[in-house]
């Protein structure tokens, strides 16, 4: 066991390592100048200006120190937690920026994932070898894994947001209210949190119920099912036994896609407008926010691997075999 | 030997010939290609048939779908069709380069790491959990927002080369299994090399699987590119049907109630992605007995 977190421990922190250094890497060797850039959107005509700025912008970001001098000074302002200051919101910290939104986005998408695992796996465990309920869950599965979060969110907020006027399609709480720990607005904010949750829900959904279906079918083929069958158990059993072998594959399968599932929660973010990490992004990117956008970046990759380490953890419990250091989970 | 060489070419044939057979009598097989050729000739002819450019503002903005204006028109009398079947194509291109990159990458990483085994399977196993912890949606961002001119190929190239890691495991652990069978030790002991005998005696035994990973790297590469499109980061030129959607998204095509703006570009990328779904389970139908359901 102590094997198995050892290694697990070492990915996430080459991993963090890589995605650090990318965003280092990524600014200074693209092409383009971004000091030019911020330069020539002040719109300043007179040579001695522009030359003054680019020297307040190369002194400001360091940039006339040697290369690995940047590279140690952007580890160290990492952990000061200094992510620069956001130019869309100026003069605020980045950090401060986005710990105003990460409640919103976390708040979306922690239920959401885990709604949609634990629904669509009883699905798929009950649709499994069932003719009927197969051929309508499997369509329905493929055409929801098929679509993209936006398009899912946009019809939804068609339908039941502009034309039934059940559910408001923009923002995170009503314009007209100020945050606070009141019962009105807390509903208000549920009332506004149904429809992103609902999109997000469904389009995870299909995948879930697929995969599980798949599982348990693959389980019900083996020789422990064969043999509980023959010595006479009840189907209901072995579909019992079937399911608990068929969630470890399905848990590896949570942590596979979480990349995915955070990229689905930052455009549906952005087509309900909701206040969270997408449209953060989107304002950064609108607005040529460049720390802004790499501290997101920084963000969303420490939060997929302490998810994925939180489901590391989950596997040893489920999982006995890992526990006895056992193969099993495979890193 | 010389009955050997004999009867293989001709096993060859029949086991093709048998896949054929189970091929066009597999309906999710049939249905799922059908719907992704109709769209790709679409894409391909209708350009060339309705003619014009996709982003020329017309003079009856906001108009709903009519003989006209087969599928309406944007804000800016932009015709949707025209913008639909061009946006097909950018669609299917950057399948094509980023599945087809991350294919390329996730069978040399997952050969050599499955054939070799030892330190070289160490190291590039190591390489591929890395990057297949990082959420590629986050990198993508990144690059893509620090690309001053950003075009449909460049997009599938940085797709690509983010996306292969899953594929990578998949085919590493198929090599695995197949690397201490028979046929691979014979071709071992007759002093074949490591590139011929991946070449020859692996990959050909995995062929279907290959495929099928390809296919499903290029309907990944498609959402994964509307996704950008949507941010706001899709090419600077051109239309995609992710544009179409950011472009429905920016001018509140929702709150203006233009529904023919904003269904059709996701309804294309839905089809062409579940189509591709669709037909990999009827492949593996086709390829694997034990799945056939007569």
């Amino acid at each position: 066991m102590r094997r198995y977190f050892s290694r697990k421990l070492l990915i996430y922190g080459l991993t963090f390592f890589v995605a650090v250094t990318v965003n280092w890497l990524i600014p200074r060797f693209m092409p383009g100048d971004p000091v030019a850039g911020m330069v020539a959107r002040a719109n300043v005509a007179q040579p001695e200006a522009v030359e003054a700025m680019r020297a307040y912008y190369n002194d400001l970001f360091g940039f006339d120190q040697p290369l690995w001098q940047q590279y140690v000074n952007f580890w160290g302002a990492m952990f000061r937690g200094d992510f620069g200051i956001s130019i869309w919101l100026f003069p605020t910290p980045v950090s401060t920026v986005i710990n105003g939104a990460v409640p919103y986005t976390l708040g979306l998408i922690i239920p959401s994932v885990l709604l949609s695992w634990v629904v669509g796996n009883r699905f798929g465990a009950y649709a499994a070898r069932r003719k009927l309920l197969d051929n309508t869950v499997l369509p329905v599965g493929y055409v929801l894994t098929a679509m993209p979060y936006m398009w899912l969110a946009v019809l939804l907020a068609w339908a039941l947001g502009v034309i039934a006027g059940l559910f408001p399609v923009a923002g995170g709480y009503s314009f007209s209210m100020r945050p606070n720990w009141s019962w009105t607005f807390v509903l208000d904010l549920l009332h506004h949190w149904t429809l992103p949750f609902l999109s997000l829900f469904l389009v995870a959904l299909g995948g879930w119920a697929i995969g599980m279906r798949n599982m348990i079918i693959y389980e019900l083929e083996s020789d422990y099912s064969n043999y509980l069958s023959a010595l006479g158990a009840p189907a209901r059993l072995i579909r019992r036994y079937a399911f608990r072998n068929a969630v470890l594959p399905q848990i590896t399968g949570l942590a596979l896609q979480l990349g995915v599932l955070v990229a689905g929660a930052l455009v549906t973010e952005i087509v309900f407008a909701y206040p969270g990490l997408g449209s953060l992004i989107l304002k950064a990117i609108q607005n040529q926010d460049f720390f802004l956008l790499q501290g997101t970046f920084l963000f969303i990759v420490l939060g997929v691997l302490i998810a994925n380490f939180i489901i590391d953890i989950v596997y040893v419990v489920v999982d006995p075999r890992t526990r006895a250091g056992m193969a099993g989970a495979q890193a | 030997m010389t009955t050997l060489q004999e009867t293989e070419p001709r096993e060859r044939e029949g086991v093709r010939r048998e896949a054929l057979h189970f091929a066009v009598r597999n309906g999710k097989l049939m249905a799922g290609f059908g719907i992704v050729v109709v769209l790709l000739v679409l894409g391909l002819v209708g350009p060339l048939l309705a003619g014009g450019t996709p982003n020329d503002y017309g003079t009856r903005p906001m108009s709903p779908p009519s003989a006209e204006h087969w599928l309406g028109t944007t804000t800016f009398g932009q015709d949707i069709f025209l913008q639909f079947v061009h946006g097909l194509r950018a669609t299917f291109l950057v399948g094509v380069i980023g599945g087809g990159i991350a294919a390329v990458i996730g069978m040399l990483v997952g050969f050599v790491a499955g054939y070799r085994g030892g330190a070289v399977d160490e190291v590039l196993n190591m390489l591929t959990n890395v990057i297949l912890v990082i959420p590629t949606l986050a990198v993508l961002l990144i690059i893509n927002a620090y690309l001053g001119i950003r075009s449909v190929a460049v997009q599938g190239l940085f797709i690509g080369l983010t996306q292969w890691p899953w594929a990578a495991r998949a085919i590493r652990a198929q090599t695995f299994s197949l690397r201490t069978r028979e046929f691979v030790d014979l071709a071992r002991m007759s002093g074949s090399g490591t590139w011929r005998i991946i070449s020859r005696e692996i990959a050909p035994n995995m062929s279907s699987y290959l495929f099928m990973t390809f296919i499903l790297l290029f309907g990944g590469a498609i959402l994964i590119a509307s996704s950008l499109d949507f941010i706001g980061l899709g090419p600077t030129e051109g239309v995609s049907l992710g544009l179409m959607l950011q472009n429905a998204n920016q001018w509140s095509a929702l709150q203006l109630g233009m529904w023919w703006w904003f269904v059709p570009p996701g309804a294309g990328i839905t089809a062409i992605v579940g189509a591709l779904y669709v037909a990999n389970v009827g492949l593996d139908e086709v390829f694997n007995p034990k799945l056939r359901e007569t």
